[in-house]
């Protein structure tokens, strides 16, 4: 399955990778449309590491464990696996305890905006798009989605 | 081969696919005295808030024992397990052949002997989907409830029911509420967030004896009314099978690190389980839902003809209360580092080189990232726990151990 890996010394830290993710799980049409929601009533499922003065930023988002301690720690059933190995949530059986948050070792899982359960990276196959949105849009391909 | 599995939560949904990770063929019959399709224990209380669906309270899809050519054998209850003729024999009087037995019996409420106990008319628990529908049939807006025990059973009850509730008042022994989870100091954001909706708290008392309809406290002598009790002042593992059986047990079934218990080609996982804790390096009952996950997938694979250890158990918990996020870890002991404000705190504890355990209280975001370091028992000075104390983040770890992390697939 292919899967989105960092290139850590291309990424320049300007952050689009964020509202291109905000923007392609927002059901907008413009992304203009954003302002003032992205933080707010919506939160990306892809954060860049590394401040303004840091020499070193990359992006981090799901990497779709092989095995998954997301998945297997669960307490309501609501993450789960498909038979191509990506890891998806049903926010229907989503209680909001964030177990998940506490198991992700890469801190890729997150509270949705409204705080009642989890949102996590699903390679943009749940919001129509079809391709992960932060890939297509990285101005420097410090973010690809590729077999490896 | 024929597994045969007694229980049917989460253990046995490990188990379950485990096994059919390795073996499509073998027959695996599951045994239960509960009637139901398996859900996730803790979200019985959501049910009660209105948060979940009760077709949303499965734990795996309606197909998952048709998929995995399961045979459910549920309402009735397994009796006894001759480790010798390998079977077991069940209420209705069946016995049933094994090749590999998994026990996944969980635990019980206890309830301590009091004067009178015995005559309360609405008394209930709190650990079933059974129990939970015996409770909401009694709840109402004019009725008053009494709550003996602060640990997280009582707690998400609590928090389940306010609402449809008159008042409900908690009870326990212990100074602080969640006891086994909290320390002090935390305990106390987490008692005044619960006063703040409505939650009556008396600590440091229990009950001495009971009315039909009331409870006298052993050390105020207070007496309380209620229209409902709720016992949760703990649990016991269900280990009688097993030491019936001959099988060594603590205060849970005692396994070793591929979940075999002290009987031959019998296993056991769960809540029911004492097996090792990597953060103390010695055996206890971890019933925890992920660890149950855990140690059932590491049975099924044994049993299946694997050799898999579970090495990294550790206690974890992430619970919340009306909006209030509780997340920790590990065990609080050695150097503390605490940041606090009104209604957050952040506890990480630091002990021989190592972060060995942390409690978060609303802030708690990436928390993965410091579970990771404690269940590793990654030495801090080969990463920059300066800015991990000030938030979880990839970026303390070393350039390799990054690319490791989010270059190679994991």
């Amino acid at each position: 399955m292919k899967r989105i890996y960092v290139n850590e010394e291309w990424c320049l830290g300007c952050h689009l990778c964020e509202y291109e993710c905000a923007f392609a799980n927002s059901g907008l049409d413009k992304m203009f449309k954003l302002k003032g929601k992205v933080g707010s009533e919506i939160l990306p499922r892809i954060q860049v590491e590394g401040g303004e003065n840091e020499p070193i930023h990359f992006a981090v988002n799901c990497r779709h464990c092989t095995n998954a301690v997301c998945v297997t720690g669960c307490i309501a059933g609501a993450l789960s696996k498909t038979d191509e190995g990506m890891v998806v949530i049903d926010k229907n059986k989503c209680v909001g305890c964030f177990t998940c948050v506490l198991l992700c070792p890469f801190g890729a899982i997150m509270p949705a905006a409204d705080g009642k359960a989890a949102q996590k990276c699903m390679l943009c196959t749940d919001n129509g798009v079809g391709t992960p949105n932060c890939v297509a849009h990285c101005p420097n391909n410090a973010i690809v989605y590729e077999e490896r | 081969m024929k597994y045969l599995i007694i229980g049917n939560s989460i253990a046995a949904v490990g188990c379950i696919e485990a096994i059919r990770s390795r073996d499509t063929q073998g027959e695996i019959t599951v045994v239960s005295d509960e009637k139901h399709h398996v859900y996730g224990r803790p979200t019985i209380s959501y049910y009660l808030m209105g948060a979940i669906a009760a077709e949303n309270m499965k734990y795996r899809p309606d197909d998952f024992y048709e998929k995995n050519k399961v045979s459910l054998i549920l309402g009735v209850k397994a009796t006894a397990i001759d480790a010798k003729k390998k079977n077991v024999t069940l209420s209705d009087g069946q016995k049933l052949d094994y090749d590999k037995l998994l026990v996944t019996t969980g635990s019980r409420p206890f309830l301590p002997p009091a004067q009178g106990f015995d005559k309360v008319e609405k008394c209930f628990t709190f650990m079933t989907y059974d129990d939970m529908l015996a409770l909401e049939g009694e709840l109402s807006e004019d009725k008053k409830v009494v709550v003996i025990g602060a640990g997280l059973i009582g707690l998400k009850c609590v928090e389940g029911i306010l609402e449809r509730v008159k008042e409900v008042t908690v009870v326990d022994l212990a100074d602080r509420v969640l006891p086994s989870v909290m320390d002090a100091e935390c305990a106390a954001y987490v008692q005044r967030h619960l006063e703040k909706k409505g939650v009556k708290f008396i600590l440091g008392d229990c009950a001495e004896s009971f009315t039909k309809n009331s409870v006298t406290l052993k050390n105020s002598k207070k007496t309380l009314d209620f229209d409902i009790l709720v016992m949760a002042v703990g649990v016991r593992a269900n280990t009688s099978l097993v030491a019936d059986a001959g099988g060594a047990v603590g205060r849970g079934i005692t396994v070793d690190t591929h979940m075999r218990t002290s009987l031959p080609d019998v296993y056991a996982a769960g809540d029911c389980a004492e097996g090792l804790d990597s953060s103390i390096g010695a055996n206890r009952v971890l019933a925890l839902l992920p660890n149950a996950y855990a140690q059932g997938k590491t049975a099924g694979l044994n049993m299946a003809g694997g050799d898999e250890e579970y090495l990294n158990a550790i206690p974890l918990n992430a619970v919340g209360f009306f909006g209030m996020h509780i997340l920790s870890a590990g065990v609080y002991e050695g150097e503390c580092y605490t940041v606090k404000g009104d209604e957050k705190i952040k506890k990480l504890f630091v002990k021989d080189g190592r972060l060995c355990g942390f409690i978060l209280i609303d802030d708690f975001l990436r928390a993965g990232i410091y579970t990771s370091l404690v269940r590793e028992k990654t030495p801090l000075a080969g990463v920059d726990f300066e800015i991990l104390k000030h938030a979880p983040q990839l970026l303390a770890f070393g350039g390799e151990a990054r690319k490791a992390k989010l270059s190679k697939r994991v």
